[in-house]
C-alpha cells in the first residue's frame, strides 16, 4: 500500500522507478549449500586419493623388503614360506592373463556380435526387450557365477574334455583350472562389451549408412565394413574395459581358479589370480606387520595400476568417438 | 503362351533376379549366416544366464524352506542350518549404505550438473575420477576400507557399519552418474520458467528440478543398490568373513556377515549339504534382486507413461 502511495511524487523526478536487481537477502543459506555440494562432488576424489594412499605406504614398505627385482623379475612365489620366501609376482600376472585371456576369447566376439545385432539388425521392440535381458546379465552377483561355474561348468568341462588332443592340453582340468573360471567370466563381460560397442555404433551417422546402401551394399557388408570401422574407437574402448574388468573380478577366480601359483598359459590348469591372492591372504591369519601382509599392499597396487591405465584408455576412447560423432 | 515359353520367361527371370540380389557381393546365404551368427552371440549370453539360475534353482531347492531365515548357520547341522544372520547382517549394511551414499551421491551430481562450469579444468577433472572410480575392481575399494575404515584413521573394526562404508565409496560413482542423467533430463524451460519468476538458482533446484528429477534418481539408486547388495569381494576384506552365528549388535558393534559371503563360505566346502545351502542362498539372493529390479523398472514406467 505504501508503495502505490508514495509512487505519484516518485514519477516526477524519475520517469522510471529504480529497479535493483541485486539480491534482496545475502542468502548465506544458499552459499552454505553450494559449499556442501561441492564438497560431495570433491568427496569422489578424496575417494581415489584415499585409494592411493592406502596402497602406497604399506608398497613402500614392501619394498624395503624385498627388492623390487626380486618381486617384478622373478617367477619364484613362496610368500608365506619363513625359511625361504619368493616374491615372484610374474606368476600371479601370468595366471591373472591366463584366466583373462580366456574370457576374452568368449567377451569379445560374443560382445561384438551381440553389439552389432543389437543396433544394425534388432527391430525396436526386439531391441526394447533384449537390451535390459543383457543388462540383466550384468547385474547377477559375481559370487553366484562362481558357484555356476565350479559346481556346474567344471564338472562337464571335466566330463567332456577334448583328451584327444596331445600332451598337456590333452589333460582334463582338476576340480579348479582357469578354463572354467574364464568362459563364466567371458559370458559375465559380454554385457559390458556389447553395451559400450552398442552405443559407439548407434553413434554413427545414419548418412554413412544410407551412402554404403546406396551404392548397393548388403546388410551385411553396412555392419562389417561401415559401421564398425567407423564405431572402432568406442569398440576398441569396450574391449579395454571388458580386460580391465576380467583382471579386476574376483569372486569367480576365487572359487573356481583355485589357489596353485602354477607358471601356465594352458586352460586346464589351475592358477592364481592376483585378486584370488589378496582375498585369500586378507581373510586367512595374517599378523600385521608381515612382509605377507605388505604384499597385499604390493599386488594391490599392480592390480590397480594396471586397471587404472585401462580404464583411461578406454575413456579416452570413448571421448574420441563422442568428439567424432556427437 | 505355352509351356516352354513360360519355363523360359521365368528361366530368364530368375537369372536376372539372381544376379541382382546380392549373390554377386557375398549373396544372401552369407548374409543369412552372418546374421545366424549374430544371432547366436545374444543365445550365448541369455542361455548361461538361464543356466545360472535354473542351476541353482534345481539345486538349492531342497532347501527353500523356514529353516533358512529362521536358524543361524551352522556347521554341525547341516540339514537345518540358515543364514539369518547373513539376512539381518545384510539389511544393517544396506540401510547403512543408503544413508551414506544417496545424500552424498545426489549432492554431487546436482553440483556437476546445476553449479559446476564444465569447461574448468578441476570440473573435468572431478567427472574424468568418478568415471575412473566407477571402473576400479571391487577388490581395491576392500584394500581402501581394510586400510581407513577397519583400520587406520576411521578405526571402526569389522563392524556392520564399515562394510556400508566400504560399499557406498564403491557404488558412490554409480549413484553420481545415474542421478547427473535423472537431473539432466529434467527440461531446461522449467529451469527457466523459475528463474524467470524470481525464484534463486537453489530455489529453482530444491522445488522444481529435483521434484521432477525424483524417479530417475530412485530407479539409478535401487539398480546402483542392487549392484551393491550382490557384491562380495570388498566385503571378504572389511570382516564379513568370520563365521558368524549371531545377528549384528547394532551399525557399530558386533561382528556381521552377509548374504553373498555366507554364499562364499558354503560354496567352498565340499560337502553337498553346504553346496545345496549355497544354491538356496543364491536363489534368495536373485529373488531380493528381482524384487529391487522390479520395482526399479516399475518406477521408471510409471513416470514415464505421466510425462
Amino acid at each position: 500500500m505504501t508503495t502505490t502511495a508514495r509512487a505519484p511524487s516518485a514519477r516526477v523526478d524519475n520517469p522510471l522507478p529504480t529497479v535493483s536487481l541485486s539480491k534482496s537477502s545475502p542468502r548465506h543459506g544458499e552459499k552454505v549449500v553450494v559449499g556442501w555440494l561441492f564438497l560431495c562432488a570433491a568427496f569422489s576424489v578424496l575417494v581415489t586419493v584415499g585409494i592411493v594412499l592406502s596402497l602406497i605406504p604399506p608398497t613402500i614398505e614392501f619394498f624395503n623388503r624385498v627388492a623390487p627385482a626380486d618381486f617384478f623379475s622373478t617367477d619364484f612365489w613362496a610368500p608365506t614360506n619363513s625359511g625361504n620366501p619368493g616374491f615372484g609376482v610374474l606368476r600371479l600376472i601370468v595366471g591373472t592373463l591366463n584366466v583373462t585371456l580366456w574370457a576374452l576369447l568368449i567377451a569379445i566376439p560374443a560382445g561384438l556380435g551381440a553389439a552389432i545385432y543389437l543396433s544394425e539388425y534388432a527391430g525396436r521392440t526386439s531391441r526394447k526387450i533384449l537390451k535390459p535381458v543383457l543388462e540383466v546379465l550384468e547385474g547377477v552377483p559375481t559370487v553366484a557365477y562362481g558357484f555356476f561355474a565350479l559346481t556346474f561348468v567344471t564338472p562337464i568341462l571335466r566330463e567332456i574334455w577334448p583328451t584327444f588332443l596331445p600332451g598337456r592340453l590333452g589333460e582334463p582340468p582338476g576340480i579348479f583350472s582357469a578354463a572354467s573360471a574364464g568362459l563364466v567370466m567371458g559370458v559375465m563381460i559380454i554385457p559390458t562389451v556389447a553395451s559400450i560397442s552398442q552405443d559407439a555404433m548407434s553413434a554413427v551417422p545414419s548418412g554413412l549408412r544410407q551412402a554404403a546402401y546406396g551404392l548397393g551394399s548388403t546388410r551385411m557388408q553396412v555392419a562389417t565394413r561401415v559401421v564398425v570401422p567407423a564405431a572402432m574407437s568406442g569398440i576398441v574402448a569396450s574391449f579395454v574395459l571388458g580386460v580391465s574388468r576380467a583382471i579386476g573380478e574376483t569372486m569367480i577366480v576365487l572359487l573356481a581358479a583355485g589357489a596353485a601359483a602354477n607358471l601356465t598359459m594352458w586352460p586346464n590348469d589351475s592358477v592364481l589370480t592376483m585378486t584370488t591372492f589378496i582375498a585369500r591372504t586378507s581373510t586367512g591369519d595374517i599378523g600385521t606387520g608381515t612382509t605377507t601382509y605388505y604384499t597385499i599392499f604390493a599386488v594391490g597396487s599392480v592390480l590397480f595400476v594396471m586397471t587404472f591405465l585401462m580404464n583411461m584408455v578406454s575413456i579416452a576412447l570413448v571421448r574420441r568417438f563422442r568428439e567424432t560423432y556427437e | 503362351m505355352n509351356g516352354a515359353n513360360r519355363v523360359a520367361v521365368a528361366g530368364a527371370r530368375r537369372t536376372t533376379e539372381l544376379r541382382l540380389d546380392g549373390s554377386g557381393r557375398g549373396g544372401r546365404w552369407k548374409g543369412e549366416v552372418f546374421r545366424a551368427l549374430l544371432i547366436f552371440c545374444l543365445v550365448i549370453a541369455f542361455v548361461t544366464l538361464l543356466a545360472v539360475i535354473v542351476q541353482a534353482s534345481v539345486r538349492g531347492m531342497p532347501r527353500i524352506d523356514l529353516n533358512l531365515i529362521t536358524q543361524m548357520p551352522s556347521t554341525l547341522d547341516r540339514e537345518t542350518s540358515g543364514m539369518q544372520s547373513a539376512i539381518f547382517g545384510t539389511i544393517y549394511v544396506m540401510v547403512g549404505l543408503i544413508v551414506t551414499v544417496v545424500p552424498i551421491g545426489v549432492s554431487a551430481a546436482i553440483f556437476l550438473e546445476e553449479f559446476a562450469d564444465g569447461t574448468k579444468w578441476w570440473v573435468r577433472f572431478i567427472e574424468l575420477n568418478v568415471q575412473n572410480l566407477a571402473a576400479v575392481p571391487s577388490i581395491v575399494f576392500g584394500i581402501l576400507g581394510l586400510a581407513f575404515i577397519v583400520r587406520g584413521p576411521l578405526d571402526l573394526g569389522t563392524v556392520a557399519y564399515a562394510g556400508s562404508l566400504t560399499l557406498a565409496l564403491l557404488v558412490l560413482p554409480t549413484v553420481i552418474l545415474a542421478s547427473r542423467e535423472a537431473i539432466r533430463a529434467v527440461p531446461t524451460s522449467l529451469r527457466q520458467a523459475s528463474l524467470g519468476l524470481g525464484a534463486t538458482k537453489w530455489q529453482t533446484i530444491w522445488h522444481h528440478v529435483l521434484p521432477s528429477a525424483v524417479p530417475g534418481i530412485v530407479t539409478g539408486t535401487i539398480l546402483a543398490l542392487s549392484r551393491a547388495i550382490g557384491e562380495t569381494a570388498p566385503l571378504l576384506l572389511v570382516g564379513a568373513t568370520v563365521f558368524v552365528t549371531y545377528n549384528p549388535d547394532g551399525f557399530f558393534e558386533g561382528a556381521y556377515t552377509v548374504l553373498p559371503v555366507q554364499i562364499f563360505q558354503w560354496a567352498v566346502r565340499p560337502q553337498e549339504e553346504f553346496r545345496i545351502l549355497a544354491a538356496a542362498g543364491i536363489i534368495l539372493l536373485l529373488a531380493v534382486l528381482l524384487v529391487m529390479n522390479s520395482i526399479a523398472i516399475w518406477i521408471r514406467n510409471k513416470y514415464t507413461r505421466d510425462a
